[in-house]
């Protein structure tokens, strides 16, 4: 709710400067948003909320369901913003795999099917000034610096799988391998660390027959 | 478009991520949140590339490469907190506080003495 | 060689024997005793030999400069005239009788090695500063024996009493010796130079601005190393030294040594009328006020550490009357007989086992087991009290004919009202001089009661340094006549005035001293056990008490005594100074008057120190101490190990950052 208000604040800020710098735009204008605009507010707000829900929910099953809302929510961003290669990939990976990901965790560490009281540490209210003021201090800085900013969104598609492709099989193959000899590492670990060692502190301080049958 | 919509949505949802992080005590949730806020950034990376209009395209690969690495961090992450539950029975962020003041593990007999005199 | 050379070789010897002395005293225990004497012995022929050959000539002077040092250059200078070189003769053959004493008297003393290197060393230093020719090589020489007195007189470090006198007497001495420095700076200030030849030039031409200043304040340094009243007493307390270091230096060299001082500059007091009258003052409060002082002593060592600060007194009211040439004559024969005087008490004290004078008054035949120190004790006891013809006859005859002379208004420059000053107090002080003398004599040797203990014959290196010092006691007043020749041409031979007072002064005091005695005697002869006896008795046994907690060396040299016999003593010295007698003994309470003036203000002043230190910035420190440890506790509590609120405050101050650097852009941007 937080984020919303501060959401409608930030565009009633952005809209000052907009009659000013109308020349650079094309029939742009603060009062009249095109149909991106508009969808693009709507799927942000839809996002926002998500993720707001994800990060206050008590049922942690649930927070992992409405992540699922707030990533599918940005690669519709994605999608919006031309960029269609990544929004794909973003649903790919994130929705594919990462959430999965996430919920074997929550199922492997027995968290609780059902409300939890105790979903939120002690430090909530500290961490609550500490976002807002976090918040207020990027909207403004972000208002003040971009408000006179548009996107053309026109002319060629820049994000499609073909020139996304080009460029990164072009320009950026070198970082490409060497993120593959990182996801190769980040496998190893990973391995590596939920690996049961044959210390036999641990194994007896920790032996669940269930985790057993899972490895 | 105006570039301040995506530019203000990345930054609320990267302060909702960060409040996450902050006040969640499952550590498998403050994993969800920092996803939040790494996907915050994406969000801003691709606005300014489109934007930009860069010929190569140095935002949407920087977006591809932070979404495999953190496919790769999340895999560490949760690795992590696996074998922290493990060893300590709880994936509780706020209960891990072996660093604390005063709340060292208890240490061999001929160390405990140089320790209770260090903490007197 | 030529004179100068064997000059600079009479100083050095000693301080190379020193220096090999304090190297291979541990590891070569064989070279000590020769290390020790023959140096000394060969600076002693070589004092002769300088002697001899400057001949009472003009003065040799030769000067080397090492480095320049700024306006007032500092040399190497030697400025040898008739006063150095008999000074130097003195300093070198009491030395050596000293160094041949104590291989006897200390011969089982665990410390004898750095005893005789420091011996030594005290040797070279004062020979350095009776042939120096700069003052500041003077003061060098002048320092170094007073360190060498503190470690001398502290020999016996492990009694108190020998800590403390040592204390004293360092702590006394150096109060004059900042004023003296002073002084010399001062000095140094109005002549242009520190070269002694040049300061008296200066004089001479009338070149001083502040000479009663300077005189006053060299004053103050010489009464301090000269044991002048007002600072006169740490000598009495040095006495815990070893019995041969307080003949060498606190009989015949170092206490000399400021009276031999203002003789080499006699012109620059002598610029001063007022300095020479407040010198004259001094010297006979000192003279008198020490006799009496003697009178009532009953430590050997002490008498005659008294009788020291007297006859220094007759030097000093000698150079207040202007007459350097009768002081040094003085210095001469005192040194001679007042060294052996010391070392014949030395052998008493072996002999009797004490040195407290009632307990020798009660042992019989004394005399008959040390013959020795008996005939050479009688020798010297007799020059002390100036009887003719020995050698303090002549010298202190010619104190009192300087003084009749200035009296009489002869002097150019002394004022008569000093010598009328000193002619007084030296004929009283002759008088009570031959009383005390005569006093120790009869209660050393005269004793009756059980006999001496018997310790067989006493080593030759002590009797026979006896009798050679015994020589120039008795025959040294024959120089009267040839010495002026060396000095500055003043009559040195007595007249027949002061002859006659001083002598009959002397008889008179020998008289009156003897007659209570006997009176004295019969009286404890005739109650032998009555009940003022016993009281009598039980104050001789705690005088005997203090005197050997004050003499550590009575157990150090002596063999085991019976205690001493319980009975009445005959002491002169009570009849004759009457109601005084109680104050005399204790110096006439100087020292009680330092404590409640120095002492008790020093330490009240030290405890509020300690209070402000304790209580004032201690609670500063303890206030820095306190403040981060209280700080550390606060902060030790945010250290909960809790990530999450870490976290939350490193973003929080990231943030404040963040707005801070905005608002700053901002701010900057739209200025």
């Amino acid at each position: 709710m937080i984020g919303l208000t501060l959401a409608a604040a930030a565009t009633q800020g952005a809209g000052v400067g907009a009659g000013a710098s109308a020349a650079a735009g094309v029939g742009n204008g603060f009062l009249s948003p095109s149909g991106v605009e508009i969808a693009f507010l709507l799927v942000g707000l839809v996002t926002l909320g998500a993720a707001v829900v994800t990060v206050t929910t008590k049922q942690l099953v649930h927070a992992a369901l409405w992540l699922v809302v707030a990533l599918g929510g940005i690669a519709v961003e994605y999608l919006l913003l031309t960029a269609e290669f990544i929004a794909w990939v973003q649903v790919l990976i994130y929705l594919g795999s990462v959430v999965v990901l996430l919920l074997f965790g929550l199922m492997l560490t027995k968290a609780p099917i059902g409300r939890s009281p105790d979903a939120d540490s002690g430090n909530r209210w500290v961490a609550l000034a500490v976002a807002v003021a976090a918040a207020g201090a990027l909207v403004w800085v972000v208002v003040d610096a971009f408000r006179t900013t548009w996107i053309d969104l026109d002319g060629p598609v820049q994000g499609s799988t073909k020139v996304s492709g080009e460029i990164l099989f072009r320009h950026w193959v070198l970082p490409f391998e060497a993120l593959s000899v990182l996801l190769l590492a980040a496998l190893i670990g990973a391995v590596v660390l939920s690996r049961k060692n044959g210390d036999p502190d641990n194994t007896t301080r920790e032996a669940s027959p269930r985790e057993k049958g899972k490895r | 478009m105006h570039l301040a919509y995506p530019a203000v949505l990345a930054a609320l949802l990267f302060c909702t991520g960060l409040y996450g992080v902050l006040a969640r005590r499952n550590a498998v949730l403050v994993l969800m949140s920092v996803e939040l806020m790494l996907n915050a950034v994406n969000l801003n990376l691709v606005a300014f590339d489109v934007w930009l209009r860069d010929a190569l395209h140095a935002g949407q690969a920087l977006t591809l490469f932070t979404i495999a690495i953190a496919a790769a961090e999340i895999g560490i992450g949760l690795a992590i907190v696996l074998m922290v539950y493990r060893n300590r029975g709880t994936s509780d962020v706020d209960r891990l506080r072996d660093t604390a003041e005063g709340n060292e593990p208890a240490p061999g007999p001929d160390q405990s003495s140089v320790r209770s005199e260090v903490t007197a | 060689m030529t004179t100068t050379t064997l000059a600079v070789l009479v100083p050095a010897l000693p301080f190379l024997s020193a220096l090999a002395g304090l190297l291979l005293g541990r590891t070569a225990p064989g070279f000590v005793r020769p290390l020790a004497v023959l140096p000394t012995l060969a600076a002693a022929v070589l004092a002769v030999l300088v002697a001899v050959r400057q001949g009472g000539g003009p003065a040799i002077d030769s000067a080397t400069e090492l480095t320049p040092t700024g306006s007032v250059p500092i040399e190497l200078a030697l400025h040898i005239d008739g006063f150095a070189a008999l000074v130097g003769v003195l300093v070198g053959l009491v030395a050596t009788c000293v160094q041949l004493y104590s291989t006897a008297y200390l011969r089982d003393d665990p410390r004898y090695p750095s005893y005789a290197a420091l011996v030594s060393l005290f040797t070279s230093a004062m020979l350095l500063v009776v042939y120096s020719g700069d003052l500041m090589v003077l003061l060098v020489g002048w320092e170094i024996m007073g360190i060498c007195s503190y470690f001398l007189v502290g020999h016996y470090w492990e009694t108190e009493a020998a800590r403390s006198a040592s204390l004293k007497a360092f702590l006394v001495t150096k109060l004059g010796d900042v004023p003296f420095l002073i002084g010399l700076f001062a000095l140094a200030a109005d002549a242009g130079s520190f070269r002694i030849t040049k300061i008296l030039g200066a004089v001479a031409a009338g070149g001083l601005d502040h000479p009663t200043l300077i005189a006053l304040l060299l004053l103050a340094g010489v009464a301090g190393k000269s044991a002048q009243f007002p600072l006169h007493t740490w000598l009495p307390d040095a006495m815990a030294g070893p019995t041969p270091v307080s003949a060498l230096i606190h009989a015949a060299t170092m206490v000399a040594a400021g009276v031999y001082f203002i003789a080499r500059l006699l012109p620059v007091f002598a610029a001063s009328r007022a300095a020479l009258v407040v010198m004259a003052v001094m010297a006979a409060v000192t003279m008198v006020g020490s006799a009496l002082a003697a009178l009532a002593q009953d430590d050997i060592k002490r008498v005659l550490a008294y009788s020291t600060v007297g006859q220094l007194g007759y030097m000093t009211g000698a150079l207040a009357v202007g007459d350097r040439g009768a002081a040094v004559f003085h210095l001469l024969s005192h040194g001679a007989f007042k060294a052996l005087l010391f070392l014949g008490a030395g052998v008493i004290i072996h002999a009797a086992g004490t040195n407290s004078l009632s307990a020798m008054a009660r042992m019989d035949g004394l005399a008959k087991r040390i013959p020795d120190a008996f005939w050479t004790m009688t020798i010297a006891l007799l020059a002390l009290a100036a009887i003719p013809p020995f050698a303090g006859f002549f010298s202190k005859e010619a104190v009192l004919v300087a003084a009749e002379h200035t009296a009489a208004g002869e002097s150019e420059f002394a004022p008569s009202a000093a010598g009328w000053l000193v002619l007084v107090a030296g004929v009283l002080t002759a008088l009570l001089t031959a009383a005390y003398a005569t006093r120790l004599w009869l209660m050393a040797f005269r004793g009756r009661g059980a006999a001496a203990p018997d310790h067989g014959k006493e080593p030759l290196a002590m009797t026979g340094v006896l009798w050679l010092l015994a020589v120039p006691s008795i025959a040294f007043g024959l120089a009267a006549g040839p010495l002026p020749d060396w000095f500055d041409g003043h009559e040195l031979s007595p007249t027949l005035t002061t002859s006659v007072l001083g002598t009959g002064a002397a008889v008179v005091g020998v008289m009156l001293t003897y007659a209570l005695w006997q009176r004295a005697a019969a009286q404890a002869a005739r109650v032998p056990a009555g009940l003022p006896a016993v009281a009598a008795a039980a104050e001789v046994e705690t005088a005997v008490e203090e005197s050997a907690a004050q003499a550590p060396e009575v157990e150090e040299v002596t063999h085991e005594h019976p205690a001493a016999a319980a009975g009445p003593v005959a002491d002169p010295g009570k009849a004759l100074l009457g109601p005084l007698h109680r104050h005399a003994a204790a110096g006439f309470h100087l020292d009680a008057v330092y404590t409640a003036l120095f002492v008790r203000p020093v330490r009240a002043g030290a405890g509020l120190v300690r209070f402000l230190d304790r209580e004032v910035v201690d609670t500063y420190v303890r206030g820095a101490g306190g403040g981060p440890r209280l700080l550390g506790a606060l902060v030790r509590r945010a250290q909960t190990g809790n990530v999450q609120s870490y976290l939350s405050a490193l973003l929080a101050g990231a943030v404040v950052l963040a707005i801070a650097t905005a608002v700053l852009a901002n701010v900057n941007a739209g200025s």
